[in-house]
């Protein structure tokens, strides 16, 4: 686990679903092949309406055409990220775009056990309602021992919530790891 | 205890549990299909490793159904990855799309009792008699909830949690809190289930129970299932499977509904046939059960209801919209793709003209079937369709998700459409600027005939 991640921020509102995060077009790809597994990270976010991607000013496409990486390492949404379908391929798309951390006020409870389970990324959650404060492309730092988010470019830090239960798991690395750490499996 | 953690603490070997413990539980069914399976399949090998065998043959359930409909050949070839394995690992319960070739749209068959496959998972799952009171089952589909209808814990996960049972039979799981929802007096014959969560997501929010559980209950949810009254069809099972199976909608972890004499009548006579398990174990609420929330509603006076555009809990009724023009109209998916939904929409459609297209796709080939069997004054179902104009699809999730850009039904284009599925944020049934309205089966039948949102009532007086 890293103690920090610094990177651009990207903005998006309340209730991002997974059909938002990976459209299930995409969902033809098998993420246990490499070149396939490739194809989410292009994919990530393709979905959200453009007024909304990218918030405040919107417009902002998360992955520029062609490309299958993000120019933005951590996600700021509102209430209820992730919410809808099961799909694992939601996490996993936004690791892939090279995302190592979302920070929300909430989140859906599949897309949370589906990241922390996975894996793919740190899901915070915050009291603040920092989609109205941070701006997409802002430049911020989480660092995850001390749960502080930090705008860069603003100079604005922030408290996020302790990540509690889920700790453990995110430490030994997914659940897998965990469970061998605790002798669940060999 | 309520009846959610009863269960839950069977399955974790424990006398009691507390909402908010973390717990591992015993898995009764895995189910996984054609979208999550390979990559559940690639997680499982990757972690046990390429020789690994699965911790119950007999405890996994795969039924491909999501993309089958379409000349994709990843679609395709993620079949070839779910037969390989059921081969290797001498799965038991496999329901193959046995009339694929080997590229190019599938020519649906000519008869769908002759081939293995099934259909969308939430519905072919209790038609298969895998859905028993008390047991334990998860999913790599959110809809998976839809299974609580048999008073059993069901809930969505994703690969990896799926790829754990697959190699250990246990996950953990918090135990949720149970939400309660009591529906009384006296239910009207216009207002179906579909009618009845979407004033329940309305009530408490797409987020309104995140991590909890939502029982139902009343005497209202016993009457649901009116408008198939007098067809030897269990409307009232179905009706309270699309109760559930919308819960995921409110952010739930599972519903769950306490099972009488109707839900073991429909277990038997689906487990009877032998080749699954027949012993289970019903469980209700003790007298001392805790409930974070409790809600009454009376159905008696209860309006049809939509959820406007772009989210389940942008609540309207059906009269603050009607006159809303709407470019198509659609029915089918585990929420709105059953007999019971078809027999609704048949009483709308009967001697009409659809004026908008309007797609008819059956969750599974049981009720596709069914469109055949089942008559409304000497028509099948079928019948009626055609004779209204509509567009009768096989056996699929279909459009409820968009899918591949093949896919019947799909919103290709920014229209409107007016749907008896589960979900309508942005770019659910594919466009992403399309706007889709969720009703229940009568309203969006009595809007395909108006070619604008329309109110059923007007249009069952009249039959």
């Amino acid at each position: 686990m890293k103690a920090t991640i610094r990177g651009k921020a990207y903005v998006v509102g309340d209730n991002v679903d997974t059909d938002q995060i990976i459209p299930a077009r995409y969902l033809v790809y098998n993420p246990a092949i490499p070149d396939e597994r490739k194809m989410f990270g292009r994919y990530a976010l393709s979905a959200v309406p453009t007024a909304q991607a990218g918030l405040p000013q919107g417009g902002v496409p998360f992955v520029k055409e062609n490309a299958d990486k993000s120019e933005f390492a951590v996600i700021i949404g509102g209430k209820n990220f992730g919410c809808g379908s099961s799909r694992e391929h939601a996490p996993l798309a936004l690791r892939e775009a090279g995302v190592e951390v979302v920070v929300a006020e909430f989140y859906a409870r599949i897309f949370f056990r589906n990241a922390v389970n996975g894996g793919y990324l740190i899901p915070f959650e915050t009291d603040e309602r920092l989609c109205e404060k941070i701006r997409t492309g802002d430049e911020v730092e989480v660092n995850v021992p001390a749960h502080t988010l930090k705008n860069l470019t603003t100079g604005e830090a922030f408290a996020l919530k302790p990540l509690g239960d889920i700790l453990p798991i995110i430490e030994a690395g997914d659940v897998f790891a965990y469970a061998r750490k605790s002798g669940m499996i060999p | 205890m309520t009846i959610t953690e009863k269960i839950l603490a069977r399955a974790a070997g424990r006398d009691r549990v507390t909402p908010g413990e973390n717990i591992w539980v015993n898995v009764d069914v895995l189910m996984t299909h054609d979208v999550c399976g390979p990559g559940t399949i690639g997680i499982f090998k990757e972690q046990f490793g390429k020789d690994a065998k699965v911790w119950d043959a007999s405890k996994i359930v795969i039924i491909p159904d999501h993309y089958i409909f379409t000349a994709d050949p990843h679609a395709r070839r993620n079949i070839e990855i779910l037969r390989a394995f059921v081969k290797e690992q001498g799965i038991k319960y496999y329901y193959d799309p046995d009339f694929l070739q080997s590229e190019g749209m599938p020519s649906p068959y000519i008869d769908p009792s002759k081939t293995h496959y099934k259909g969308v998972c939430h519905i072919a799952l209790p038609e298969e008699g895998h859905t028993r009171p008390g047991e334990v089952l998860f999913g790599t589909d959110s809809h998976t909830c839809t299974a609580g209808a048999f008073g059993e814990f069901a809930t969505g996960i994703g690969n990896t949690d799926a790829g754990f049972v697959m190699g250990t039979g246990k996950l953990w799981v918090k135990v949720p809190p149970t939400m309660r929802f009591v529906f009384e007096g006296e239910l009207p014959e216009y207002i179906m289930a579909k009618d009845l969560i979407l004033a329940v997501i309305g009530e408490i929010g797409v987020d309104g129970a995140t991590y909890r559980a939502m029982e139902f209950a009343g005497p209202a949810i016993y009457q649901l299932g009116k408008i198939a009254a007098g067809y030897d069809h269990p409307a009232n099972m179905e009706e309270r499977m699309t109760l559930c199976n919308m819960v995921i909608e409110a952010g739930g972890k599972n519903g769950v509904i306490a099972p009488d004499e109707v839900t073991l009548d429909y277990v038997r006579q689906r487990t009877a046939k032998g080749h699954v398990p027949q012993e289970f174990r019903v469980v209700h609420n003790d007298p001392d059960a805790r409930f974070c929330y409790e809600k009454v509603f009376n159905v008696t006076n209860m309006e049809p209801r939509v959820a406007k555009p772009h989210s389940p809990d942008n609540k309207a009724t059906v009269r603050e919209v009607q006159g809303t023009p709407i470019d198509r109209a659609y029915l089918g998916s585990c929420t709105g793709g059953k007999i019971t939904d078809f027999i609704a929409a048949a009483k709308v459609l009967r001697g009409k003209q659809v004026r908008v297209p309007t797609f008819i796709v059956p969750a599974t080939t049981d009720i596709q079937r069914g469109l055949d069997e089942f008559k409304l004054n000497g028509q099948t179902l079928r019948q009626v369709f055609e004779q209204a104009g509509c567009i009768i699809g096989p056996p699929s999730c279909g459009a409820c998700l968009g899918g591949p850009l093949d896919t019947l039904g799909r919103l290709n284009e920014p229209l409107t459409c007016i749907s008896s599925t589960n979900r309508n944020f942005p770019g659910r049934m594919g466009h992403k600027e399309a706007r889709v309205y969720l009703a229940s089966p009568l309203t969006v039948a009595a809007s395909a005939v108006e070619g604008v949102i329309a109110d059923p009532r007007e249009h069952l007086a009249e039959g």
